[in-house]
C-alpha cells in the first residue's frame, strides 16, 4: 500500500500542468455521488450504520484493478494536518475532512482517481485529469462504477435516478467541474459579466475550493448545476461548450491587455517577480495573487513555458498545510508566511527578471487541443 | 427579525411569495438575500429553494409530522439542513420534494445511466405491465381463451422476474 509520504513528495497528474489547453484550464474533474439501497445516508446514519457501511464497500474499493497500489485509509487514522493536505491536492472535501470514525479514502497512485466512503453520501469517487479534459475523466469514472456496481446494490429509482442524500445531486449524481485560470478577465474587469452569464444558463461558478470559497489566484470551478434531467455525455458537452467559450474570453482579454495595457502587464509582471524573489513574509492569499500574476506572466511571454510547471506546483506546496507537512510540524500563521516565502525564494531562484513585455505575442508549447 | 438562511443577522428583506395557491414568506438579511439572488424576478419558489419543503406557512402540528418508517427522519430535519435521512424517503416525502426537484434540475425524469440491476427490474416491469394491459381488453372483449394465455404468461413472466432477482 502506499504510504502517505509517497503522495506528498509526487505532485498529481493534473498538477504537471501537461493537459490540453492547460495555459488556461488547469484540471478537470468528475465527481459521482452512489449510495447503498437500505441504509441510512451518512450524516442520518448512526456511527454502527456507518461502520457496517464502510466494511461493507472498502473491501470492494480496494480491489478495483485502478486501485492497485493505492493510498488507503480511515480517516480517523489521518491527523488533521494529513486531511488537510488532501483537501489542499482537491482529493477530499471540506466535509470529508471533518470526519473520523466510519469514513474512509481511497485513491490511486497518480492521484486521478479517488473515492470517498461516507462523505455526505455513502460513495463519492472522483477522477481528475490534467488541461480540458472532461470526457476521459469522465469514461474513466464511469468504468470504476460500473464495476463497483456489479458487488453494490445502489439506491435507484426509474424516476429520481441515483438517491442522494441532497435532492441537488438526484439523477446522475455527477458534477463536472474544471478548474480555470482567468487573470485577464479579472484584470480587465469583465470577470463578474461572465460569472452572471454562466449563471443563468445552469452552471455555477465557484473559487478554489467550491461552495462558499473565494477565487483566491483568479482561479474558478465552473461546473453543472443540475443532475437530473439530462444524459451525463450531454451534461459534460454542454459543460465543455461554455468552458471553451469562456476560454475564448480569456484569450481575447489576454490579447486586448497585450495591445492597451503593455505597461500595466510589466508592472503587475514585475512586481509580482519581486515580491516572490525578495518577499520575506508572505500569507496565502498574497502568494496565491502573485503566483497567479507568473503564471499569466508565462503565458504572455515573460517567461519560458518550463516556468508553469514550477508554479503550479508552488501553488499547492505554499498552502499551509502542505507547509506544516514539510516543516513536519504544526505552525502558527506567521511562522508559515515566514516558511512560504522562503520556499517561493529558494524555488524562483533559477527565474530571470522579466523585463518587457514582448514585441510579438507568443504562440505557446504545450497547450494543444485534444481532437474532437 | 432575524435572517431565515444564517439565523444571525437581522432581516431586512421580506419575501412573500404565491406558489400553488399558497403564500410562502421568508425573512432574510442583506448578505442572504444577495448571495440566493433574492432580487432576481425570474427566480421561482424561491420559498421552497431556500427552506425546503414548505415555509413557515404550512407548520405541522408535532405528533402528525410525516416520518420515514424505515429511518426514522421527519419533515423537520429536512428543513434544517436540506439533505434527507435514506433512499427510501424520497418515497416518503416524494409529494413534499417535487416542486423543490423541479425548481432545481432540468427535468424531473432520471434519463442517465441505469445500474445493470434496474436495468433488468425496468425490462420485466415494463413487460409485466403491458401483458397486463392486454389481458384487460382480452377480458372487456370477453375474449377468455386469450385472457388464459395471457394470464399464463404474466404468471411466467412473474416467476422469472423473481428468479432474475434472486441471481
Amino acid at each position: 500500500m502506499m504510504q502517505f509520504k509517497t503522495i506528498l513528495n509526487n505532485p498529481a497528474e493534473w498538477m504537471l500542468s501537461a493537459g490540453p489547453l492547460g495555459e488556461i484550464v488547469i484540471s478537470s474533474r468528475i465527481r459521482l455521488a452512489r449510495n447503498l439501497s437500505g441504509h441510512s445516508f451518512p450524516g442520518w446514519a448512526t456511527e454502527e450504520d456507518r461502520m457496517l457501511v464502510l466494511d461493507a464497500v472498502k473491501p470492494t474499493v480496494d480491489t478495483l484493478s485502478e486501485m492497485r497500489g493505492a493510498f488507503s485509509s480511515d480517516l480517523r487514522n489521518l491527523s488533521t494536518i494529513r486531511k488537510q493536505v488532501l483537501v489542499e491536492r482537491h482529493l477530499i472535501s471540506r466535509e470529508q475532512a471533518a470526519k473520523g470514525n466510519g469514513s474512509a479514502v481511497v485513491m490511486n497512485r497518480k492521484q486521478t482517481l479517488c473515492i470517498m466512503i461516507n462523505e455526505e453520501d455513502h460513495l463519492r469517487m472522483q477522477s481528475i485529469k490534467p488541461g480540458l479534459n472532461l470526457k476521459s475523466a469522465f469514461n474513466m469514472i464511469d468504468k470504476v462504477d460500473t464495476k463497483l456496481e456489479e458487488h453494490i446494490d445502489y439506491a435507484f429509482d426509474n424516476q429520481h435516478g441515483y438517491l442522494t442524500a441532497c435532492p441537488t445531486n438526484l439523477g446522475t449524481g455527477m458534477r463536472a467541474s474544471a478548474m480555470l485560470h482567468l487573470p485577464a478577465l479579472v484584470l480587465s474587469e469583465q470577470i463578474n459579466q461572465v460569472i452572471q452569464a454562466v449563471n443563468k444558463i445552469g452552471l455555477a461558478v465557484r473559487g478554489l475550493y467550491g461552495e462558499g470559497t473565494e477565487a483566491l489566484g483568479n482561479l474558478f470551478q465552473v461546473s453543472n448545476q443540475h443532475t437530473l434531467g439530462e444524459k451525463e455525455i450531454e451534461i459534460v458537452a454542454r459543460l465543455e461548450k461554455v468552458i471553451r467559450q469562456i476560454i475564448e474570453h480569456e484569450k481575447n482579454a489576454r490579447a486586448a491587455l497585450f495591445e492597451d495595457r503593455r505597461a500595466m502587464l510589466d508592472d503587475k509582471v514585475g512586481r509580482a517577480y519581486a515580491i516572490l524573489r525578495h518577499g520575506h513574509i508572505i500569507s496565502t492569499k498574497e502568494a496565491l495573487e502573485l503566483l497567479s500574476m507568473l503564471r499569466a506572466g508565462v503565458d504572455l511571454g515573460y517567461f519560458t513555458n518550463e516556468v508553469r510547471g514550477i508554479i503550479d506546483v508552488l501553488f499547492m506546496e505554499i498552502q499551509p498545510a502542505h507547509l506544516q507537512m514539510r516543516a513536519d510540524s504544526k505552525l502558527g500563521v506567521e511562522e508559515r508566511d515566514i516558511l512560504r516565502a522562503e520556499i517561493m525564494r529558494d524555488e524562483l531562484k533559477i527565474l530571470p527578471e522579466p523585463g518587457k513585455l514582448p514585441e510579438q505575442y507568443p504562440e505557446t508549447k504545450g497547450n494543444q487541443d485534444v481532437d474532437e | 427579525m432575524r435572517c431565515d438562511v444564517c439565523q444571525d443577522k437581522n432581516a431586512t428583506v421580506y419575501l412573500t411569495q404565491i406558489v400553488d395557491g399558497q403564500m410562502q414568506k421568508v425573512n432574510l438579511c442583506d448578505a442572504c438575500a444577495k448571495e440566493k439572488g433574492v432580487t432576481d424576478p425570474t427566480g421561482f419558489a424561491l420559498a421552497d429553494l431556500l427552506l425546503g419543503l414548505g415555509s413557515d406557512e404550512k407548520v405541522n402540528l408535532p405528533g402528525d409530522e410525516l416520518t420515514c418508517e424505515t429511518c426514522g427522519f421527519t419533515q423537520s430535519g429536512f428543513k434544517k439542513n436540506g439533505r434527507l435521512g435514506c433512499s427510501e424517503c424520497y418515497q416518503v416525502f416524494g409529494g413534499g420534494l417535487d416542486s423543490l426537484v423541479k425548481a432545481m434540475h432540468k427535468g424531473t425524469l432520471h434519463v442517465g445511466k441505469v445500474p445493470t440491476r434496474y436495468k433488468v427490474t425496468k425490462q420485466f416491469t415494463d413487460q409485466i405491465t403491458e401483458l397486463k394491459q392486454r389481458l384487460k381488453i382480452a377480458i372487456t372483449d370477453e375474449n377468455f381463451e386469450e385472457a388464459a394465455k395471457l394470464r399464463d404468461e404474466i404468471k411466467s413472466a412473474e416467476d422469472e422476474f423473481v428468479c432474475a432477482k434472486e441471481q
